[in-house]
């Protein structure tokens, strides 16, 4: 929070004004001096609830470790973090990065959107500036050959393959009830993404897609795009966008009456959310999704989900994921023994970090990608959101088709 | 001669000026920030020869912005096309995206309100071709290979980028600076003051604005190209989305319309003014605007004219002349 | 596609999306038509009176449609202060300045509604928000049903008022030759207030009719700003009655060319045929020639 008269570090570290006059190279740090981390999150402008939450996550892992003595191997030094706002623009993110690289970040976690992500890992990329990414799932973040990135959670091109396997191992085990499909997407880089790769494979695995719908985010109204369900019937409605719109949706075919044999959702906005299940359950009753969600069978998880819920916030895949983010990146200094961007990055790329909260294994980077990041089925049931795939996580049996 | 080469000693002294900043800072906090308010003051400029000297303001310079940007990446990405001529033709495409939306909308007789809210719309209607059409990727975007190399317009080091960046600022500032003193420049005046006499003199005031649309859609389409060279990634809400159409009329407003430093003095002060208030309100989400927004209110009641405008009434009050008919035509 | 069973209800859809953005362009087409100035800042009051209706509900119990009673004077009186205190003054009567200062208003009013409630989407879940109205083939949605009489009549009594009140007439005296007005002793000042306290009012009526089958957060009332300013234009600046036609008709141009073309390019109808009406009959459907 703001204090007067602005701290003299506050004005050096956080504008253009104060950078200029400390141009100096980093200098190199005493053992238990403090290791500056940046936290880039849009918690202004669209997508500011994303970010705040993003925040939140990043903030819980940043205290915990601090906590529990900060960074053993550089002497118990703690995490301080340079929260910066992306504003929900790319040109917002950069900035922030240049500002976090001139203050002398260690590395840097976040951005959320995608095309925030690009513009800031880019951009530090000309610093060998460590960057991990907490959510942004194009899958061009990893294919640029950008040697400082490096993505925790899964890109959509794994994202899809999954939802695609899950989906017809469901449809099997239910009798295969389901042949057809609808897709709703929103029209920037992840749905328009997503249902390119769905209408291209969903064929291949025997359904037919009977229509593409992509709208605009925000959307007033999903009336008409309910009627277009309603007349061609579809068995399957798979939704591919942000809450606000997901919520709509869901709402609006829970008031026309649709009721196809499974709403499927891939990356849908709201369909594993907390949120809406506390205020919607009637709407989001059986709604499956197939996205980033913590490990159910983790101790850590669960206790993170109850701070969270403490402190009256809903427990949303942007914090733990972040939360894991920065958890992977303590591990990477302690293993580094150093806060130097270069062992840094080396130490994130043969990285097998176990400790974080998400159903992935123990971390492997391959071009920045981590391997075994993949998403997770959910479904709603009972006012709850329960874990149907994978198997081993898997805390309830999937209900398909919808009953009744 | 001597008058034309004392009316560019100004703006060859602020050139200088900002030319030897990478010379006193390696700050490339600093060089970012300049880069990007520059960037802006090169849209405003733009915004500012049709809306400042020909009292057209439009609402939707995004339409040039974003052509300049796409034309440049998708000639690069899809087609191959080295990066300077993709550049070049992207101002192309943008002075003749202006001129068709100028033939429409002057043709019909569109002014004041009516007009800026044609070019909105014309602005939306690209912004919706783009979400939607393959070729600029639709809804995932488009993005520039990452290649550091000056063939390909990219550099590693901030500060080329810069360079370009002012070159293309001083461009600006010289040609606002030459239609100032031509004939098109006085015809384009007399239609801001007074279109209906202006036409009766025997002005052809369509073609008058027309021109002046294509030329202003130019110099706003080479921000965009600049854009997508600088920040490598664009989609359609970016390339024309409302924030750079606003972004395009702030500066010069806020800086002093109808004047050749106007866009650059208002691109500084607003974005310093973004610098400032994020600094004073730390990090609660929101606050740094809410005082940029108050701030801004607070600058257009005490500066009706642009900070050039201030500049203007201080330097008369300093030289303690009469204000009157003369001084109110004295620009900075 | 084009079935009676989908094009009937579509059409119906139309005519009440319609209905409150006609409501929102009602405001601003008053704001235009009196002061001259395209009010930037209208989406930031519509979402400031969202969350007004939607905390009427949470902390005071108020079903929306009995909190509208209390929003519009409030209301009423904010967009009135607004306009005295702070845009008339600042602007000093630029056309241009006027811009940015509800520019500044508009981010100020956004970012102050983040700072103070966070950027969570906020949905009410009314008992009746999920009921709907069988019209033929169309199951219609009873908030939006209410909506769309709801802004028939508010129409009907803007028209009323504008027409035969003393206010109405003092108001449209100063839209059309403000200095003689003026010398007719008709304080100016106050009649811009008043505009701008209608206008802001009608936003407040607005919320009050989306807020039960709409959600709320910082940004919300943004998305109907453009398709309001395009009301704006295509029914004539300053017409009550071509706000409210043009309404349901850039509604039902919405909805078919959805319909069409898909949500995403569908959008493109309504800006097509606002570019065409611009260009073809500038004025607007009932407004005066430009």
């Amino acid at each position: 929070m703001s204090r007067f008269p602005i701290s003299r570090r506050r004005f050096l570290h956080t504008t253009a004004l104060g950078a200029a006059a400390m141009s100096a190279p980093a200098v190199l740090r005493a053992q238990g001096a403090p290791v500056k981390v940046g936290i880039l999150h849009p918690v202004s402008g669209a997508l500011s609830y994303s970010g705040q939450q993003g925040r939140i996550g990043a903030q819980l892992a940043i205290d915990e470790i601090n906590g529990a003595g900060g960074i053993k191997a550089l002497g118990g030094a703690k995490i301080e973090p340079m929260l910066g706002d992306a504003q929900s623009t790319p040109e917002g993110g950069n900035a922030e990065v240049e500002k976090m690289n001139a203050a002398g970040v260690a590395a840097i976690v976040g951005g959320y959107a995608s095309a925030i992500c690009l513009a800031a890992s880019q951009t530090a990329a000309r610093y060998d500036l460590p960057y991990v990414v907490d959510v942004g799932v194009v899958d061009s973040i990893v294919t640029r050959g950008l040697k400082n990135t490096f993505r925790f959670g899964p890109g959509f091109g794994v994202i899809a393959k999954t939802a695609l396997e899950n989906l017809v191992t469901i449809n099997d085990q239910a009798g295969k009830p389901a042949k057809t499909a609808m897709i709703v997407h929103e029209d920037s880089a992840f749905g328009a993404g997503l249902a390119k790769l769905l209408n291209a494979q969903l064929p291949d695995k025997g359904f037919q897609v009977l229509e593409t719908i992509s709208h605009p985010t925000p959307t007033r109204d999903f009336n008409n795009v309910a009627l277009k369900i309603k007349a061609q019937s579809p068995d399957l409605v798979i939704p591919a966008n942000y809450y606000n719109e997901y919520v709509l949706l869901a709402r609006t075919l829970l008031q026309q009456k649709i009721r196809p044999k499974g709403i499927y959702s891939v990356l849908g906005g709201a369909a594993s959310s907390y949120k809406f299940v506390k205020e919607f359950p009637e709407a989001a009753q059986f709604i499956m999704d197939c996205n980033h969600w913590f490990d159910p069978k983790n101790p850590k998880a669960l206790e993170l989900k109850k701070k969270v819920e403490a402190k009256g916030e809903f427990y949303t895949y942007e914090v733990y994921m972040n939360y894991s983010g920065v958890l992977l990146l303590a591990d990477a200094l302690e293993r580094a023994g150093s806060a130097d961007r270069a062992r840094i990055i080396a130490a994130l790329e043969s990285s097998t970090f176990a400790g974080h909260v998400m159903p992935y294994g123990p971390t492997k980077f391959v071009n920045g990608q981590n391997q075994g990041a993949a998403p997770v089925n959910t479904q709603v049931l009972d006012k709850d959101i329960q874990v149907i795939l994978p198997a081993k996580f898997a805390s309830a049996k999937a209900v398909f088709p919808i009953p009744g | 001669m001597k008058a034309q080469a004392k009316s560019l000693l100004p703006i060859l002294v602020a050139l200088a000026l900002l030319a030897a900043v990478p010379l006193v800072t390696t700050s490339n906090v600093v060089l970012n920030f300049l880069v990007f308010a520059l960037l802006i003051a090169l849209v405003g400029q733009g915004w500012n020869l049709l809306g400042g000297y020909g009292g057209q303001h439009s609402f939707g310079h995004a339409a040039f912005f974003g052509t300049g940007a796409y034309v440049t990446a998708i000639l690069q990405v899809r087609y191959g096309v080295n990066a300077w001529p993709a550049f070049a033709l992207g101002i192309f495409a943008g002075a003749a995206v202006g001129a068709v939306i100028g033939a429409l909308a002057f043709r019909s007789g569109l002014r004041g309100s009516y007009f800026a809210l044609v070019t909105l719309a014309f602005a939306e209607v690209l912004r919706i071709v783009a979400s939607v059409a393959p070729i600029t990727g639709a809804g995932v975007g488009t993005l520039v290979k990452l290649d550091l190399r000056w063939q390909a317009l990219q550099f590693q080091s901030r500060v080329p980028f810069y360079l370009i960046i002012l070159a293309l600022v001083a461009v600006s500032l010289v040609l606002v600076r030459v239609v100032e003193r031509t004939r098109f420049g006085a015809w384009l005046v007399a239609v801001r003051e007074n279109e209906d006499a202006a036409r009766a003199l025997g002005v052809d005031t369509t073609l008058v604005k027309i021109g002046a649309m294509m030329l202003s859609a130019a110099i706003t389409a080479a921000g965009g190209c600049f854009y997508a060279q600088y920040y490598l990634f664009i989609d359609a809400g970016i390339a024309y989305g409302p924030w750079i159409s606003i972004e395009a009329l702030l500066a010069p407003i806020v800086g002093g319309v109808g004047t050749v430093f106007g866009p650059l003095l208002g691109a500084l002060v607003v974005k310093s003014l973004g610098e400032a208030t994020k600094l004073l309100a730390g990090d609660a989400p929101g606050l740094d605007l809410v005082i940029y927004g108050s701030v801004l209110v607070l600058v257009v009641a005490f500066a009706p004219r642009g900070i050039a405008g201030l500049l203007a009434d201080l330097r008369r009050w300093g030289r303690r002349a009469p204000a009157g008919a003369l001084a109110e035509a004295d620009h900075a | 596609m084009l079935s009676p069973a989908i094009l009937i209800p579509a059409i119906l859809n139309g005519l009440m999306s319609g209905a409150v953005y006609a409501l929102v362009a009602l405001g601003l087409t008053l704001i235009y038509g009196v002061l001259h100035i395209i009010n930037f800042a209208h989406g930031a009051l519509l979402t400031a009176a969202m969350f007004a209706a939607f905390f009427a509900n949470r902390w005071l119990g108020l079903d929306p449609y009995v909190a509208a009673f209390l929003l519009t004077p409030l209301f009423f009186a904010l967009g009135y202060a607004l306009q005295r205190f702070v845009i008339g003054p600042a602007a000093h009567g630029e056309d241009r300045n006027i811009l940015l200062v509800t520019l500044g208003l508009a981010v100020v009013i956004e970012n102050a509604l983040l700072y103070v409630f966070r950027a969570d989407t906020r949905i009410l879940d009314l008992p009746y928000g999920f009921d709907t109205i069988q019209v033929g083939p169309a199951f219609i949605a009873l908030p939006r049903a209410i909506a769309f009489v709801a802004v028939i009549a508010v129409a009907l009594a803007l028209w009323l008022i504008m027409r035969f009140s003393d206010t109405g007439k003092a108001i449209r005296a100063v839209a059309r030759e403000k200095l003689g007005a003026e010398l007719a002793g008709i304080d100016v000042a106050h009649v811009y207030a008043m505009t701008f306290g209608l206008g802001t009012a009608c936003l407040a009526v607005a919320a009050c009719l989306l807020i039960p089958s709409y959600y709320v957060n910082p940004s919300a009332g943004n998305a109907f700003v453009l398709i309001a300013f395009t009301i704006v234009v295509l029914g004539g600046m300053g017409s009550v009655a071509g706000a409210l036609i043009g309404g349901l008709f850039v509604g039902v141009v919405e909805s078919l060319s959805g319909l069409w073309l898909g949500e995403s390019l569908g959008q493109i109808g309504i800006f097509l045929i606002f570019i065409l009406a611009l260009l073809l009959r500038p004025s607007g459907l009932f407004g005066e020639r430009a």
